[in-house]
């Protein structure tokens, strides 16, 4: 029988284990050194070529470049859900017309480029000026920004009827049934039951449905709206000074960066009582 | 070499214009269109509309291993052990994800330029240099298709169980073995509906390097419809071409899913 007669005195803690070398380490910090270069490249390309008239002559054309922008994507985002709901109804109704009729809606929209349907609106429906003037609709086709609301509305619509339609039909089948069966009529079910449920579901989609939006704008530039794009190009072409676009770069990925973290706060939240 | 340069280039010519959907011997503008604005000869529009769908399927098909290969190392970097790869890959992720895609070809644009003269500067040239539309899409749309393919396939390497890398360490496989025999074909199958989208997207894409000049679908049928004043129709004809392109991928994807699960129909 034997037991310890004094205490083990303290040891000092074992040694860290070595991290090797290896060509990961190696590749990733050659990696790390090329962004590193990259963005102070950049700092200095930005301090070298600052210009204070410059920032003055352009910097607002910019701010309003931003609103015109994030004006034109909240727009259109809005009337797309609008018109997205008979779209997606449409597409899921036992109406075989109907159900084709808004296939082929969403098969168009969603197989074509955004901007092949900005030009076909712009320049294509342009083209019919007489028609347009005979019945009162031409003050809306004149202005390229109300052509670039339209193309965006019908483009994202399509986009978000498939969200919607994913989302409801992702709900169980035994959720309209547990509603019939507490004997709630079908509209209060759909509101009050499916559609609170299918939201949850919808709502990452629609997040990187706006994101893909703000960054589709972009191409309004080209049809003379001067959204954030559009000021950039002109500030390019007055001054051929390569930071201009660094600028828009950089207000580009601000603007989806704080979406994503917002979206990311949203599902948090309305997901809290799905955590356990 | 050059003879044989020319040889080659003829024959690709040739092909081209024997397969041509479009114009070709059996194209649709040849057997529809004649005699209308889409006829295939100086009269009509048909035969630049065609050349601008050559170059439109070319670049998207020639933007894709590039992507691919790309993303597919951008994902291996993604769950790395190490952690400066995995910041060094996130930034770029964030990066090209955020940006709009017009942009992005705009600052490979011009920003390539920049970069060539200066360097043609230090070696004593001093003239005007252009950079080549359809290497700059390239780029631009390869750096994107590739920041969003490394996602795709991040998440599919994610569905992948550790067992199975255990199983190719137990046969005695080293690592590339394993990738290639055991993990490849498994990624694939998970991730290819997910790569399905992101060709339609890329197929999309493709015609905003229209904008910077290269003769695609889109920038042919705007110079004809701004020729020949019948907008509507020829950006009709633009928006069914790329419906047409839409239409084949699609059944190639799923000829391709189909052929992926092909083990799993068997069962």
């Amino acid at each position: 029988m034997s037991h310890a007669e004094t205490m083990i005195p303290p040891q000092p803690a074992p040694p860290g284990i070595a991290r090797p070398f290896t060509a990961q380490r190696l590749i990733g910090n050659i990696a790390l050194g090329v962004w590193l270069a990259a963005t102070v490249g950049l700092f200095l390309l930005m301090v070298d070529g600052w210009d204070p008239e410059k920032f003055a002559k352009y910097g607002p054309s910019f701010i309003s470049g931003l609103g015109v922008t994030l004006g034109l994507v909240g727009a259109s985002i809005t009337l797309g859900a609008l018109l997205s709901l008979p779209i997606a109804f449409a597409r899921m109704s036992k109406n075989k017309i109907l159900g084709w009729a808004a296939y082929a809606y969403v098969y168009f929209f969603r197989g074509t480029p955004l901007i092949a349907q900005l030009f076909l609106v712009y320049y294509g429906l342009g083209s019919f000026r007489p028609q347009m003037e005979a019945i009162g609709l031409w003050w809306f086709f004149r202005e390229a920004w109300n052509c670039a609301l339209l193309a965006f509305t019908l483009n994202t619509a399509a986009y978000q009827a498939e969200i919607l339609r994913g989302a409801i039909q992702s709900v169980p089948r035994g959720q309209t049934e547990g509603a019939a069966a507490l004997g709630l009529p079908p509209r209060i079910a759909f509101f009050k039951v499916i559609l609170p449920q299918a939201l949850i579901v919808a709502l990452r989609p629609y997040g990187n449905e706006i994101i893909l939006m703000i960054k589709g704008s972009a191409i309004v530039a080209i049809v003379t709206v001067f959204d954030l794009m559009g000021e950039t190009r002109r500030a390019f072409s007055r001054t051929f000074d390569y930071q201009m676009y660094v600028w828009a770069a950089i207000l580009y990925l601000i603007m989806v960066e704080i979406l994503r973290n917002l979206w990311a706060w949203l599902e948090d939240r309305i997901t809290r009582h799905l955590k356990r | 070499m050059s003879g044989l340069f020319a040889a080659l280039s003829s024959a690709v010519a040739w092909l081209a214009s024997v397969i041509d959907p479009l114009c070709g011997p059996i194209g649709i503008f040849r057997l529809f269109g004649s005699g209308t604005l889409l006829a295939c000869d100086n009269a009509g529009w048909g035969d630049e509309i065609s050349y601008g769908f050559m170059i439109t399927a070319t670049l998207a098909i020639a933007t894709l291993p590039v992507g691919l290969v790309f993303g597919f190392f951008i994902a291996l970097a993604k769950q790395s052990e190490e952690k400066s790869l995995r910041l060094a890959s996130n930034i770029y992720t964030t990066i090209f994800r955020g940006l709009p895609e017009l942009l992005t070809l705009f600052i490979v644009y011009y920003g390539l330029q920049i970069l060539v003269q200066q360097f043609l500067a230090s070696l004593g040239y001093e003239g005007p240099v252009e950079i080549n539309a359809f290497v700059a899409g390239m780029i631009a749309l390869g750096v994107v298709f590739s920041a969003y393919c490394s996602e795709v396939l991040l998440s599919a390497f994610k569905a992948i169980p550790r067992g199975q890398y255990e199983a190719g360490d137990a046969l005695g496989f080293h690592r590339g073995k394993t990738m290639r025999l055991i993990i490849l074909p498994q990624l694939v199958r998970i991730a290819l509906p997910g790569l399905g989208n992101l060709w339609m997207a890329l197929l999309k894409d493709t015609a905003l390097v229209s904008v910077i000049g290269l003769p695609d679908i889109l920038r042919q049928t705007g110079v004809a419809a701004r020729v020949s004043k019948q907008a509507f129709e020829f950006f009709a004809v633009a928006c069914l071409l790329f419906l047409i392109l839409a239409m084949l991928s699609s059944i190639v994807f799923s000829a391709l899913e189909r052929w992926t699960k092909r083990s799993e129909v068997a069962r």
